[in-house]
């Protein structure tokens, strides 16, 4: 009746993560969290293999669950996401206090609860990926529970995080009373026969999407990420800024493409205005920040402005651009707060802006990685985070999204002022104090990779664009 | 029938007032005890509309649970609940605004269905005669095994709740003497008695 | 007549009680006041303590740990909640039904030892 193989990964990654939690648990208390950790990156790894190992387009569990390329493709930056999350936390959180076993266990729930969302074919099993995922990140960013900082973090999250789930099933509801139906090809089946959405209808898509905006942080729903970034310890931070986003996103290209497919032309102006709002407010507000984490939340929010703009196309070339965006956002992105993390003064970690002054001459291979990634996160060419934005713009542009475009285009010229900012404080200012070395081995070598990869992205792009364009086509039959 | 009827205007009734003095009531043990009654009002409008097993539900988790945990932690909370609702009037005008909005599209939302009747239609998904298939019986049918994919991730989501719950309220207490059985038996006479031999008059 | 109106017919007994409840327990009330004599003063209002003005708030601040507990029950509660459906069409689910719940309880039960193992059901 049910096809279980094709929820293997998933089904593997739940079993993992009990059996972490039960080897956890029967270790002496106060043991070090290094074995559950290892164990758990080893089953991310293993996870990976059982996602690439899949085949087709199959859909299981009473049409709950969808196994296609897509689902794969956003499967594998998760995985990817999740497991480098682990390995950058491991040096803070031995310094801060946060040495427990619950924190990998915790990463490697939330892991498979982004899986059920990019694989989630249905209004219940979205949901149900969500509040899967959304649960252990409040108990995240609330783990070092003797700061205020962080619990206020985590209750901002969690109260925000609720308000948007209630949004999102409302808007749910709306779509099964006017559909009778919640599953996503029958939605789409129902839609077809119709040249216009009705209205109750529309009311659902909107509350849907102002949900799913929510969940990617984007304007106007994005209070929480600069709170939630700066309050939340910088690990959890660097996890936030990875993996839920590239899944939020990819749950969302799906939510709105697959059952509304059919009328982009009713939803298309919610999501060009959410789009071009947050890129707006990604490069402006920035400017006057100054504490690097809350920069980075601004970042974010820019970034995802900029992916949408591949929705906003609607079409295959612009699913494709945003697969490529994710991909390329979530390797500068760990490589940044690899940076980020290695900031610190003997057991203190900072986190201003300006304790980067003179890091060119105190510490040239870190100056060097991080000047990478903010050229990249500017998207300067030839790095990576340069194709990143000339996929999704041009395919706004062959969708006839001119304005689009052109507002894109000058957001990124106004967001370059801050990331080169960063770079000019780092090589043309004095140090004032340096920031201590070693910067921990696993830090140095996901920074180096990561620089590699933005730096090097150029000599072969077709690798990921092929297979992102694989992906994309999985969503339009 | 009109008794149904006469029995939802009461309990709608009803649900709204307590809503509104959840909200409004200035002690905050008396909001809980409203949003309780609240609960048991709204359990009565899910047996009228036929769903039992939820009116149940309603009762035994949000009545029985929930609602003492809101109370636990409106007792836990040292907080001067007259100052925190100083701020109340102020947000008042941007309250009303969002629940006119909210107002405006559930009356358009129903207005669509009255004017085109067709798309209610499709809304109405089949469920059983509760003649012949008792609520409960009808749900325990589905869940388990068609939905069971669902069923497995609220087991999974159920366990977060667990270790979230640990991972951010228990403390353990320093100084505090466990009994810990297995310790205690296994106390041998070596391991806790020493024998000194104490010179005259010069103390251990 | 209707599957849901023969379904509310058998709750009529319910409400008929609800009624009764209501209308006994406002005629209590409403009576004492018509018919006993009210002479309140400022002293007979004014709450006390053995015969003191009260010392503080009657409200007192309460240990984290019992909220702890509470949503330790609450979990366990919404276990106990989707036992009833299953024990009552568990002929008809068959096989798949009993092991799918068994499974179920099989995630808590790993959630229950994590519990016993932490030592949360302890109260020290």
């Amino acid at each position: 009746m049910h096809d279980f193989a094709i929820a293997l990964p998933e089904i593997f990654l739940a079993v993992a993560a009990m059996a972490m939690l039960m080897i956890g648990v029967f270790q002496k208390p106060g043991s070090d969290m290094g074995l559950v950790s290892w164990l758990g990156i080893l089953s991310l790894a293993v996870a990976l293999v059982l996602v690439v190992t899949g085949e087709g387009d199959n859909v299981s569990f009473a049409g709950l669950f969808v196994d296609d390329p897509f689902a794969r493709f956003a499967k594998v930056l998760i995985l990817i996401g999740s497991a480098a999350a682990i390995i950058l936390s491991q040096g803070f959180v031995r310094r801060e206090g946060m040495n427990r076993f619950e924190y990998p266990v915790l990463i490697m729930i939330a892991t498979l609860g982004m899986l059920m969302m990019v694989s989630a074919n249905d209004l219940i099993s979205l949901y149900m990926g969500i509040e899967l995922q959304s649960l252990p990140l409040y108990v995240l960013a609330a783990f070092k529970r003797d700061s205020t900082r962080t619990t206020e973090a985590g209750l901002k999250y969690f109260v925000l995080g609720a308000l948007s789930s209630g949004m999102l099933l409302y808007g749910c509801s709306m779509i099964y009373g006017f559909t009778g139906s919640t599953t996503f090809g029958d939605i789409a089946n129902v839609m077809q026969g119709q040249e216009k959405a009705g209205l109750g209808l529309v009311i659902g898509i909107v509350f849907l999407s102002a949900g799913l905006a929510f969940k990617v942080s984007a304007v106007p729903f994005h209070m929480w990420t600069p709170d939630v970034y700066e309050g939340a310890p910088s690990p959890v931070t660097a996890f936030f800024a990875t993996a839920p986003k590239v899944a939020a996103l990819a749950m969302f290209l799906r939510a709105m493409l697959e059952p509304f497919g059919g009328m982009e032309a009713d939803w298309r102006q919610i999501i060009w205005l959410i789009s071009v709002l947050s890129m707006l407010l990604g490069a402006f507000a920035a400017i006057g920040q100054h504490n690097i984490k809350r920069l980075m939340a601004y970042s974010s929010i820019g970034h995802v402005g900029y992916a949408l703009v591949g929705l906003t196309a609607a079409t295959s070339e612009g699913v494709r651009g945003v697969l490529v965006y994710l991909t390329i956002y979530l390797v500068m992105n760990v490589g940044t707060f690899a940076c980020i993390l290695a900031m610190r003064r003997g057991d203190r970690m900072v986190e201003s802006i300006d304790d980067l002054r003179g890091l060119g001459k105190t510490h040239k291979g870190m100056a060097m990685a991080l000047a990478i990634f903010m050229f990249s996160l500017a998207g300067v060419p030839p790095l990576a985070g340069f194709f990143g934005k000339f996929y999704v713009f041009m395919a706004a542009i062959n969708a006839g999204l001119y304005y689009l475009a052109v507002i894109g285009v000058l957001a990124s010229v106004v967001g370059a002022f801050y990331y080169l900012r960063i770079i000019k404080i780092m090589y043309f200012d004095e140090p004032t104090e340096p920031l201590s070395k070693p910067i921990g081995m696993e830090l140095g070598v996901l920074m180096a990779v990561t620089a590699f990869l933005t730096a090097a992205f150029f000599v072969v792009p077709g690798v990921l664009v092929n297979g992102a364009a694989v992906a994309a086509g999985s969503l339009f039959p | 029938m009109i008794l149904p009827a006469l029995a939802f205007y009461l309990f709608a009734t009803i649900t709204v007032a307590c809503g509104v003095m959840v909200i409004a009531s200035r002690n905050p043990v008396h909001s809980v005890l409203f949003l309780i009654l609240a609960f048991f009002n709204s359990a009565g409008l899910f047996v009228l509309l036929g769903a039992e097993f939820l009116a149940m539900i309603l009762v035994i988790v949000y009545v029985g649970a929930v609602a003492v945990l809101f109370m636990f932690v409106v007792m836990m909370l040292d907080i001067n609940f007259v100052e925190l609702r100083q701020g109340f009037l102020q947000y008042l005008p941007i309250g009303l605004l969002v629940s006119f909005i909210l107002l405006v599209e559930i009356l358009m939302v129903v207005g669509a269905w009255v004017i085109a009747p067709e798309t209610a239609a499709v809304a109405a998904a089949p469920t059983p005669d509760p003649a012949l298939r008792s609520n409960v019986a009808a749900l325990g049918d589905l869940v388990y095994t068609r939905y069971v994919y669902l069923f497995q991730a609220a087991g999974m989501i159920l366990l977060v709740a667990m270790i979230g719950a640990i991972v951010l309220t228990l403390r353990s207490r320093p100084g505090v003497r466990r009994q810990r059985i297995a310790d205690q038996v296994s106390r041998t006479r070596d391991s806790s008695v020493e024998i000194k031999k104490v010179q005259p008059g010069q103390g251990v | 007549m209707t599957g849901v109106d023969t379904l509310l017919s058998e709750y009529l007994p319910i409400l008929i009680f609800l009624g009764v409840a209501i209308g006994l327990a406002s005629v209590i009330v409403i009576a004492s006041f018509i018919a006993a004599r009210q002479k309140p003063d400022s002293e007979k209002l004014s709450p006390y303590e053995c015969g003191f003005e009260p010392f503080g708030d009657s409200r007192t601040q309460f240990d984290v740990r019992f909220y702890l507990v509470a949503i330790l029950f609450i979990i366990f509660d919404l276990e106990v909640a989707f036992l009833f459906p299953w024990a009552v069409s568990l002929a008809e689910i068959g096989t798949f039904g009993f092991w799918s719940m068994m499974i179920f309880l099989g995630i808590l039960t790993i959630g229950f030892v994590y519990e016993w193992k932490k030592g949360a059901l302890e109260w020290e």
